[in-house]
């Protein structure tokens, strides 16, 4: 417990000294950009420092220390811990486990993520009932997300490990040819779909780089820094949230948390990253 | 609808016959039914946004690759059908409110009011003001478009008309389709075709 506490004092430090690295990168950059009227590249030079600036601390580890505690705790009516939920390499195995997802369950019949997953156990383990299990599946400022930190702890655990995502029973197949589709699917008032924004090199929305999730190289770099803290809304995202949001800038209607439209994008992207060393919970901006 | 739809049918069985397995076809739609089955309605985003047009459906199969020479002109032809021009034959409005709809993200998405402004959000994807220096590159520079090209009426009805349908000019292009699906008026057309074409606009100076 005394580890704990220093931990998470040392994550608030961090964040601290955070928001006054950035503060002061922002107000460096605006005033470079009003008053020496920079030319483009600057401001982009600028924005990767910025970056850079971000990598020195990282208020993940809050929620991964929270996740660790929810996964620990006796909860829900059954008044048990997450500690039996077994999320593909056998019950209580947490590290090396979010390489090798999202994967078939037999027990489930159905080909799950790890955010899916953990409500399966939630239900099963736990006795919530799948409403309960699902009511906040992302954070949003004083309501912080369960499912969230727990993402962020069991993500953790296999950060330095390489992406190991099979494709062997034919319900993956037929998930990982699903989600290719998806990625191609357009729709909405502005025709959009993944596609859109992701199939070119070297692209940007704004300032904001965009990867080709088409080649391997791009969903490998992309795929492996998920989730991750966003300092632009003081959250950490899971994937199912990048999925969900990406869909809402789209235009389509609202993707529904656990869905097999998200599972399949995600075991898309997964499959397409294997080899590369999985380095997340990371930061962005 | 009803036409564009069949004969949107008709292409994608020849394109499948020629291009595809048969198996291809069946994915697609398991994956437009995954896709039914994964989303809900919220505000102004409804379910009915999943439904494709003969033009999404056919674009769709390409990996957000450039279609084949002869289905691009298909959907060209499709598209240039759709082009309304404005019946005051007047194609510029004012550069001024045009930089400010290309300023405009908002609009059309579920988080946004639905009686809220409604923009083109052309920063995100061009260059058009050389003040700007936050703009996008999935789309070309459009610095000094109206100056490169010369101020002529065709040039403004090019203008006018890509903006309202750019697939009438280049199938599956990745810039919606402002006019034919309703995100921006008329007006605002006008206004955009203004901050692309008229002299004064600081795109052109």
């Amino acid at each position: 417990m005394i580890l704990r506490a220093e931990r998470r004092e040392l994550g608030s430090c961090r964040a601290a000294s955070l928001i006054l690295t950035q503060s002061a990168c922002v107000l460096a950059l605006s005033f470079c950009v009003t008053a020496c009227a920079l030319a483009q590249t600057s401001a982009v030079d600028e924005i990767a420092k910025y970056r850079a600036a971000l990598q020195d601390g990282n208020p993940a580890e809050l929620w991964e220390a929270r996740g660790e505690d929810l996964w620990k705790q006796k909860r829900g009516p059954k008044q048990v811990s997450l500690e039996g939920c077994d999320l593909g390499l056998g019950p209580g195995i947490v590290k090396g486990a979010y390489t090798r997802l999202p994967m078939y369950f037999a027990d489930a019949d159905r080909v799950m993520d790890l955010e899916t997953r953990l409500v399966w156990c939630m239900v099963t383990l736990q006795g919530y009932n799948e409403s309960e299990a699902k009511k906040q599946p992302f954070g949003n400022g004083e309501r912080k997300s369960d499912i969230e930190a727990l993402v962020a702890f069991v993500t953790s655990t296999s950060r330095g490990m390489p992406m190991n995502v099979a494709l062997k029973h034919p319900k993956e197949v037929e998930m990982y040819q699903a989600g290719e589709k998806i990625f191609s699917y357009r729709g909405g008032p502005h025709d959009f779909g993944c596609v859109t924004c992701h199939a070119d090199e070297g692209k940007r929305i704004r300032l904001q780089d965009l990867p080709n999730l088409t080649t391997r190289e791009g969903a490998q770099k992309a795929y492996t820094t998920w989730p991750a803290y966003r300092v632009s809304q003081g959250e950490l995202r899971s994937f199912e949230w990048r999925l969900y949001d990406c869909f809402r800038q789209q235009r389509f209607p609202e993707l529904l948390f656990g869905s097999d439209a998200s599972i399949a994008l995600t075991l898309y992207l997964a499959r397409n990253a294997n080899g590369a060393i999985f380095d997340a919970p990371a930061i962005k901006r | 609808m009803k036409s564009p739809l069949i004969s949107a049918t008709i292409i994608t069985i020849g394109v499948s016959a020629c291009v595809t397995a048969a198996s291809n076809e069946e994915i697609s739609s398991k994956a437009a039914a995954m896709l039914k089955s994964s989303f809900k309605a919220n505000g102004q985003a409804t379910l009915d946004r999943l439904d494709q047009d003969a033009t999404q459906h056919l674009c769709s199969e390409f990996a957000g690759k450039a279609p084949p020479r002869d289905v691009a002109q298909k959907i060209e032809a499709l598209n240039l059908a759709t082009v309304k021009y404005p019946t005051d034959g007047n194609l510029l409005g004012d550069w001024k409110n045009g930089e400010k709809i290309a300023q405009e993200g908002r609009g059309k998405q579920f988080s946004d009011d639905p009686a809220g402004p409604v923009g083109g959000n052309c920063y995100a994807c061009h260059q058009l003001s050389p003040q700007e220096l936050s703009y996008g590159t999935i789309g070309p520079s459009l610095y000094q478009f109206g100056k490169l090209r010369g101020y002529g009426p065709e040039t403004q009805r090019y203008a006018y008309g890509k903006i309202y349908n750019p697939d009438a000019y280049a199938a599956c292009s990745n810039m919606p389709r402002f006019g034919h699906n309703g995100i921006l008026s008329e007006q605002q057309i006008k206004d955009v075709t203004a901050l692309l074409m008229d002299p004064a606009s600081p795109v052109n100076r």
